[in-house]
């Protein structure tokens, strides 16, 4: 082995040590590393439900109700699989819509319903003008067709 | 093969040559890219249906995290290869880049941020890809760190070169951190297998600005790399020769 092929191999060596290394970290803090639970995950008892956690998913349309003369709401997370109702008082920010990707961060309550103190909205990689919009929601009878982004959830 | 080509960069005058030449075929595209780009993006390019103007930020934003994954993935190389085959121009190319690729850094941070307030609701949360990013960042500045910490330029050289491979493993970890875990940041719109999630009004100027943002920092690398091989050869007659 010649000196030049000794300090290749000792930056390749580097190269595999060091991913090896954080593919066992990421393994080791994968529950920690997730920014938010779906409601898949809630159902199945992964989601942390004794602590606060932050839930993820989309805003079923037609679920957002809010009481008037005051800033609390409720709407409805899903993946398309399993539901989850969540409550919250307080502003949402301007990309909360039906539809829409939400991060919820909060508490689930006895009953079942995620009391949130914090709402995120999450946009999706989709960009359009705005004629082109309303043209497919016109195709799609007035309904934006959901295309969301998040893993384990089937485009439709 | 003929490696004349290859070693010839081995040599400081050459390169400080080379670099000078090329600089203004770098720059002066740049410049003009990236007006045209600005023009496209804020005045030509339509309103977003969900974000309406706010969406513009992408124009600055996209390019600008696109070039620091780039700008590290540069420096790394140049570093592991001034550390393989002993080559001091290397890591004067390495050296170059750190501030300009912490600057790219921080400029991808500081639009996102402006851009989560108001759509995420939020400037920072402790998720996956904003750290990811945030690491990239200390990577650089703690290259630019142990650089300046070591006096001898030779141990400088390698201290940091090591230090710049080891921070590799992060690219993968920022490019697929939207894909790996649920993270509040949106997927790639453009760089992915499938065709772009945005139409072609919208695309131009971005990919514009891409190349453009890429030119200039080959412009800005090249004045520096020029700065950093006359710092390290002060004694040599060649630069005499040049600065008298």
């Amino acid at each position: 082995m010649t000196p030049r092929q000794r300090r290749l191999a000792l930056v390749v060596g580097i190269l595999s040590g060091v991913s090896v290394a954080a593919l066992l970290a990421m393994r080791a803090f994968e529950d920690n590393v997730m920014f938010f639970f779906d409601p898949s995950q809630v159902a199945t008892g992964e989601a942390p439900v004794d602590k606060r956690f932050r839930l993820g998913g989309m805003v079923r349309p037609g679920t957002v109700q809010r009481t008037p003369g005051s800033l609390e709401m409720s709407f409805i997370v899903t993946d398309f699989k399993r539901d989850v109702p969540v409550r919250y008082e307080g502003v949402v920010p301007d990309l909360f819509r039906e539809n829409q990707g939400v991060v919820a961060h909060g508490r689930l309550g006895q009953d079942g319903t995620f009391v949130a103190d914090e709402i995120l909205a999450k946009h999706d990689e989709n960009y359009m003008p705005p004629e082109v919009a309303r043209a497919i929601k016109e195709k799609h009878g007035g309904v934006m067709p959901v295309n969301p982004d998040h893993k384990g959830v089937p485009r439709t | 093969m003929d490696w004349t080509w290859f070693h010839k960069f081995g040599s400081p005058p050459h390169v400080y040559r080379l670099a000078g030449t090329l600089t203004p075929w770098f720059a002066w595209p740049a410049g003009i890219l990236i007006i045209a780009a600005l023009y496209g993006g804020l005045v030509l390019a339509p309103p977003d249906y969900q974000q309406g103007d706010g969406f513009r930020i992408i124009y600055v934003h996209a390019p600008s995290a696109w070039l620091s994954t780039m700008v590290y993935a540069v420096m790394a190389s140049a570093a592991a290869v001034g550390l393989i085959w002993r080559m001091k121009v290397a890591h004067a190319v390495a050296a170059s880049c750190a501030g300009v690729g912490a600057s790219f850094t921080a400029a991808s941070l500081v639009t996102g941020m402006l851009w989560g307030e108001p759509m995420w609701g939020t400037w920072w949360v402790w998720d996956p890809r904003l750290v990811a990013q945030l690491v990239l960042l200390f990577l650089f500045l703690g290259y630019i760190g142990l650089r300046s910490a070591i006096d001898d330029l030779g141990r400088a050289d390698r201290a940091s070169a090591v230090l710049a491979i080891v921070g590799v493993v992060n690219l993968p970890i920022i490019r697929y951190s939207v894909e790996w875990w649920n993270s509040i940041h949106q997927t790639p719109s453009v760089m992915k297998m499938d065709r772009p999630s945005m139409p072609m009004d919208m695309l131009a100027p971005l990919l514009m600005m891409l190349l453009g943002f890429t030119l200039f920092f080959v412009a800005v690398l090249l004045v520096r790399l020029r700065a950093e091989v006359l710092r390290r050869e002060r004694g040599a007659a060649w630069v005499k020769e040049v600065v008298s």
